[in-house]
C-alpha cells in the first residue's frame, strides 16, 4: 500500500490552505486517493495554519499523525511539527525565509522574484519543487496550475517551471493508475446536493464552520440560479426562511451551535406551522464561543431536543462528501414531503475537510414533488388526513386562502383555544405524521451503515466525521463498525439488528459526555466502553486502534 | 353575467372577535378591509395579498380576515413578511405588528427591513403598552408609565419610532390615528403602492390599559403632503412630538417621507431567472472544477 502523509503549514495569510489543496490535486491527478484535514484559528494574519494531506492508493477519509513530507512556509511550522516527522520524513522549506541545517531548502523568494512574481507566489515555487522532488510529472503540475490560477496562470507557470527545473528528483513515489475523482469539502457537497434537489434560496448569518457554504453559493449564484441572502442574525434567518417556504420556495439555512440556539424558537414554529425547512448545523467546539475553529460532536442532544413543545424533526448526520451530497438533497425532499424541519447535523471536520467524491452519487438526487392541493375541494391548509399530511398550496393561487400559524389551529388555520377536542385532533394529526416520518426512516436504505467485519462480536459506534478514521480502524482490526446516519426518527429496529451477536460495544465520539451513547441508552442499548476525544482535533485511525487494543 | 356595482367584500371569517369593546383595533381592521377592497378594485389580485402578524392584541386580526396570512412568532412578523416577499416577489405583503412586538422583541428585523428597503408594508398598532400580557411598559410608553411591572412608574424614556425608521433607511414613513379610518385607509393604500419599505405607525388608544383617546383627540392634526423627499423636513415634523406626552405638543399624522430607491428583492434577483424552476443545474460540469 502506498500511503503518504504531507503537511503544509504557515501563518494565516501565507496561503497554506490553497497550497494544500494544490498538493492534494497533484496526487489526485497522479492517480492517488486523497484527504485533507484543515487546522486554523480565528485570526486573519499570523498564528499557525496547516493542511494535512493524506495520499494513498486506497480510499482514505482521515489524516495520519506521522508526516512523510513537511512543507514549511514559516519557521513555526517546523518547530511545531518536526516531532511528528516519520523516520524517513523530509522537510522542504523556503530557504529565503528559514535557515535550517537539514531538509531541502528551496529559494522560493528568489525564484518568484526573478520571474516577476509576488510574495504569495513563493508557494507556487515550493509546490513545483515538491512535485519534482517526489517525481510528479510536469504535465500534471502545469495542468493543475493552469486550471487553478486561470488569468494569473502565466506568471505562476513561469515560476513553477523555474522551480521544477531547478529542483532535483530525490524520491520516487509510484504513480497509481486510478482515474482522478472530484475533491469536495463537506460544505461543498452539502451545497451541491441541495442545488440538485431544487434549492431556491439560501439564508445565513456568517458562522464557522458553515460560512463556506454561504460563500460557495454566493460565488455560484448565477450558475445555480439561487437567491443567496445574508441577514442580520440567525433569528431573522430562520423566520425569513420559514416565510419564504410558506410562499412556496425551497429554502435552506446554515449555522453552527450558537446560531442554531438562536433559531430554536423558529424550529418550533416550523414544526407547529408545518413549514418545510432544512437547517445545517455544523457543530464546533462549545459550550458558548468555545474553540470556534475546532471540531466537536457535542450538539447532538441539543439538535434532538431544541425547540419548545412536542414535535419530531429529522436529524441526519452524514460522514463524508458522498453522504453529505446525497443526504443534503434527501433532507430537502423530506422537509417538503413531511412539511417539517430537517436538521443536517455536521461537524467542523466534516464541513471543512476535503474528501474524494464519487460522481455517480449525483444521479441519486432529484427533486421529489411534495403533496400538493389537487383543487377538487375547498382548500384547508391543515386538513385532517389519515397520514397526517395536509396538501400544500401557496399564496398567489386563485380562489383559495392559505392561512399558516404558530397558534394551535383548526383545519383552516383559525386559532383554537377553547375547543379542547379540536386541540387534541390537531395534535393527533401531527402525531400521525410523526409516525409516517418513523416509517420513512425504517424504509430508508442507509439510515444505518455497517462496515468492517460484520460477523465480529466486537463493534464500535461512530458518526459524522469520526466515520473516516473509525472505518479505517475497524477494517484493520477486523471488527465491526456501526454508523447511525438518521438520528431522529431513530432507526431502532435496524440498529438493534446490527447489534445482534455483538458482545462488546464501544462508542467513539468527539465530545465529553458521550452523547451518541446517551441516545442509544434511551432505546435500552448500553455499551461496554467509550473512546472520547475533546481537544477539538479529530481522531486518527491509529489512535482508535491503539485505544481499542 | 356582468355586474355594474361590485359589492365590498368583508373578508370575515367564522372566528369570534375577542378584542375589548371599543378597541382601536376595530378601526384598523375596518380601514384595512376598505383598503383591500380598493386595491382589488385597482387591479391587485386578491390572491396576491398576504399579511403577517406577530403576537399581541394586534395579531388577532389574523383570525378575522379571510385572506392569505401567516400568524408568526412574537417579534418576527416583519421577518416572516420579508421571507414571503423573497419567496414570491409578485405578492403584496403587509405586516401587522405591535409596539411590544416590533419596537421591543423584534426591533432588529424592523431596522434591517427598513435598511434593505424590501418592498413590504409594516403597520404598527402602537397602543404604547403590552396589552395582551395585561399592561406593562413598552418602548413607546412615556416615562412614569404605571403598569404591573412598574407600579411606581417606568424609569425609561420612550424612543420615537419614526425617527428611528428615518435613520434606518425606510423609504415611506407615515403615522395614522386609529379613529381616523378613512385617513388610515388611504395611508395603507399608499404604503402598499409604494415600491420599497413602507412604515405606518398607527396611534391606537388601548381603552382598557392605557387610554390615550382624549389626549390624541386634542393633539392630532393632519399633515400637508408636501416636500416628501426632504429628510430635513421629515425629521422636523417627526420631532414635533417625542412620545413623552408633552402637554403643549401637537401630533402630526400623515406621510412624513417618501423617496424612491432600488428595493432589496430587485437587487437580489437582478441577475437571476425567476421564471425558471431550479434543480436543472449540471452538477457534472461543476464537479470538473473540483478535479
Amino acid at each position: 500500500m502506498f500511503d503518504y502523509s504531507i503537511l503544509i503549514g504557515g501563518a494565516a495569510g501565507q496561503g497554506s490552505r490553497k497550497a494544500g489543496l494544490l498538493i492534494a490535486k497533484l496526487f489526485n491527478n497522479f492517480g492517488y486517493r486523497v484527504f485533507i484535514h484543515e487546522d486554523y484559528q480565528s485570526l486573519i494574519k499570523g498564528g499557525h495554519n496547516f493542511s494535512q494531506i493524506r495520499a494513498s492508493d486506497e480510499e482514505v477519509f482521515s489524516y495520519r499523525e506521522k508526516i512523510d513530507f513537511l512543507l514549511a512556509l514559516d519557521k513555526n511550522t517546523i518547530e511545531k511539527h518536526q516531532k511528528n516527522l516519520a523516520e524517513n520524513g523530509v522537510i522542504i522549506y523556503n530557504s529565503d525565509e528559514i535557515s535550517l541545517e537539514k531538509g531541502i531548502g528551496i529559494p522560493a523568494r528568489k525564484i518568484s522574484k526573478e520571474e516577476g512574481g509576488s510574495l504569495i507566489m513563493e508557494n507556487t515555487a515550493l509546490i513545483a519543487s515538491f512535485a519534482k522532488i517526489v517525481g510528479i510529472d510536469w504535465e500534471i503540475v502545469e495542468n493543475i496550475l493552469r486550471k487553478e490560477f486561470q488569468e494569473k496562470s502565466e506568471i505562476n507557470l513561469k515560476i513553477a517551471k523555474h522551480a521544477y527545473e531547478e529542483a532535483q528528483n530525490l524520491i520516487k513515489i509510484e504513480k497509481v493508475h486510478k482515474e482522478s475523482l472530484p475533491l469536495l469539502t463537506g460544505n461543498e457537497a452539502i451545497a451541491l446536493g441541495a442545488v440538485k434537489a431544487g434549492l431556491e434560496i439560501y439564508f445565513a448569518y456568517p458562522m464557522t464552520p458553515t460560512s463556506p457554504i454561504l460563500h460557495y453559493f454566493a460565488e455560484h449564484q448565477k450558475e445555480f440560479n439561487l437567491k443567496v441572502s445574508q441577514l442580520e442574525n440567525e433569528i431573522a434567518v430562520i423566520n425569513i426562511a420559514i416565510g419564504a417556504a410558506y410562499a412556496g420556495a425551497r429554502t435552506m439555512v446554515g449555522t453552527s451551535g450558537g446560531g442554531f440556539a438562536l433559531m430554536a424558537e423558529g424550529l418550533s414554529l416550523a414544526a407547529q406551522s408545518e413549514t418545510p425547512i432544512v437547517i445545517i448545523e455544523g457543530q464546533r467546539m462549545a459550550p458558548a464561543t468555545g474553540v470556534p475553529t475546532y471540531s466537536a460532536q457535542s450538539d447532538l442532544l441539543f439538535a434532538l431536543n431544541a425547540g419548545h413543545g412536542d414535535f419530531v424533526r429529522f436529524v441526519i448526520a452524514p460522514g463524508d462528501a458522498d453522504e453529505a451530497f446525497y443526504l443534503s438533497g434527501k433532507a430537502l425532499n423530506l422537509a417538503w414531503k413531511y412539511q417539517t424541519p430537517v436538521i443536517l447535523l455536521l461537524d467542523k471536520d466534516l464541513c471543512e475537510s476535503t474528501f474524494i467524491f464519487h460522481p455517480e452519487i449525483e444521479s441519486k438526487v432529484e427533486i421529489e414533488e411534495p403533496l400538493l392541493w389537487d383543487g377538487k375541494e375547498d382548500y384547508k391548509r391543515y386538513k385532517i388526513t389519515e397520514n397526517g399530511i395536509s396538501p400544500l398550496a401557496f399564496p398567489g393561487k386563485k380562489d383559495i386562502v392559505v392561512k399558516t400559524t404558530s397558534y394551535e389551529h383548526d383545519e383552516v388555520g383559525i386559532t383554537i383555544e377553547e375547543d379542547e377536542n379540536a386541540i387534541e385532533k390537531m395534535q393527533e394529526k401531527r402525531l400521525r405524521k410523526f409516525k409516517e416520518m418513523e416509517k420513512e426512516v425504517e424504509k430508508t436504505e442507509g439510515a444505518v451503515k455497517i462496515y468492517g467485519n460484520k460477523e465480529s462480536k466486537e463493534a464500535i459506534v461512530a458518526w459524522g466525521s469520526t466515520k473516516g478514521p473509525a472505518k479505517e480502524a475497524v477494517e484493520k482490526l477486523g471488527i465491526k463498525m456501526i454508523q447511525p446516519i438518521f438520528l431522529e426518527p431513530f432507526p431502532e429496529k435496524e440498529i438493534k439488528k446490527s447489534l445482534e451477536g455483538v458482545e462488546k460495544l464501544i462508542f467513539v465520539e468527539t465530545n465529553v459526555l458521550g452523547q451518541m451513547e446517551k441516545l442509544f441508552n434511551t432505546y435500552g442499548i448500553t455499551g461496554q466502553g467509550r473512546i472520547l476525544k475533546y481537544n477539538g482535533r479529530p481522531f486518527t485511525a491509529e489512535e482508535i486502534i491503539e485505544k481499542l487494543t | 353575467m356582468s355586474c355594474l356595482v361590485k359589492f365590498m367584500e368583508n373578508f370575515d371569517t367564522y372566528a369570534q372577535n375577542t378584542w375589548c369593546p371599543g378597541c382601536g383595533n376595530f378601526n384598523i381592521l375596518q380601514a384595512f378591509k376598505n383598503a383591500v377592497n380598493d386595491l382589488i378594485a385597482k387591479g391587485v389580485p386578491k390572491e396576491n395579498i398576504v399579511f403577517t402578524t406577530g403576537i399581541g392584541c394586534h395579531a388577532k386580526i389574523f383570525d378575522y380576515l379571510n385572506l392569505n396570512s401567516f400568524y408568526s412568532l412574537h417579534g418576527r412578523a416583519v421577518a416572516t413578511a420579508e421571507g414571503i416577499k423573497l419567496g414570491n416577489p409578485a405578492l403584496k405583503v403587509i405586516t401587522f405588528s405591535g409596539d411590544g412586538d416590533s419596537y421591543d422583541e423584534g426591533l432588529d428585523h424592523l431596522i434591517h427591513a427598513a435598511k434593505r428597503n424590501i418592498d413590504i408594508t409594516v403597520l404598527i398598532h402602537d397602543n404604547r403598552v403590552f396589552a395582551l400580557t395585561t399592561g406593562q411598559f413598552t418602548a413607546t410608553s412615556p416615562k412614569g408609565f404605571k403598569g404591573k411591572s412598574t407600579p411606581e412608574g417606568s424609569i425609561e424614556e420612550p424612543f420615537n419610532p419614526l425617527e428611528l425608521m428615518l435613520a434606518s433607511g425606510a423609504t415611506f414613513i407615515a403615522r395614522a390615528y386609529s379613529p381616523k379610518i378613512e385617513h388610515l385607509k388611504e395611508l395603507i393604500i399608499k404604503g402598499v403602492e409604494h415600491k420599497g419599505f413602507s412604515f405606518i405607525e398607527v396611534l391606537q388608544p388601548c381603552i382598557s390599559l392605557f387610554n390615550t383617546y382624549q389626549f390624541y383627540q386634542e393633539k392630532v392634526y393632519e399633515l400637508e403632503e408636501e416636500n416628501l423627499t426632504s429628510k430635513e423636513r421629515a425629521l422636523k415634523k417627526i420631532q414635533e412630538w417625542d412620545y413623552k406626552n408633552g402637554e403643549n405638543a401637537k401630533i402630526p399624522i400623515g406621510i412624513f417621507y417618501k423617496v424612491q430607491k432600488p428595493t432589496y428583492e430587485e437587487e437580489l434577483l437582478k441577475e437571476l431567472n425567476s421564471s425558471k424552476r431550479n434543480g436543472g443545474v449540471n452538477i457534472k460540469k461543476i464537479l470538473e472544477e473540483h478535479l
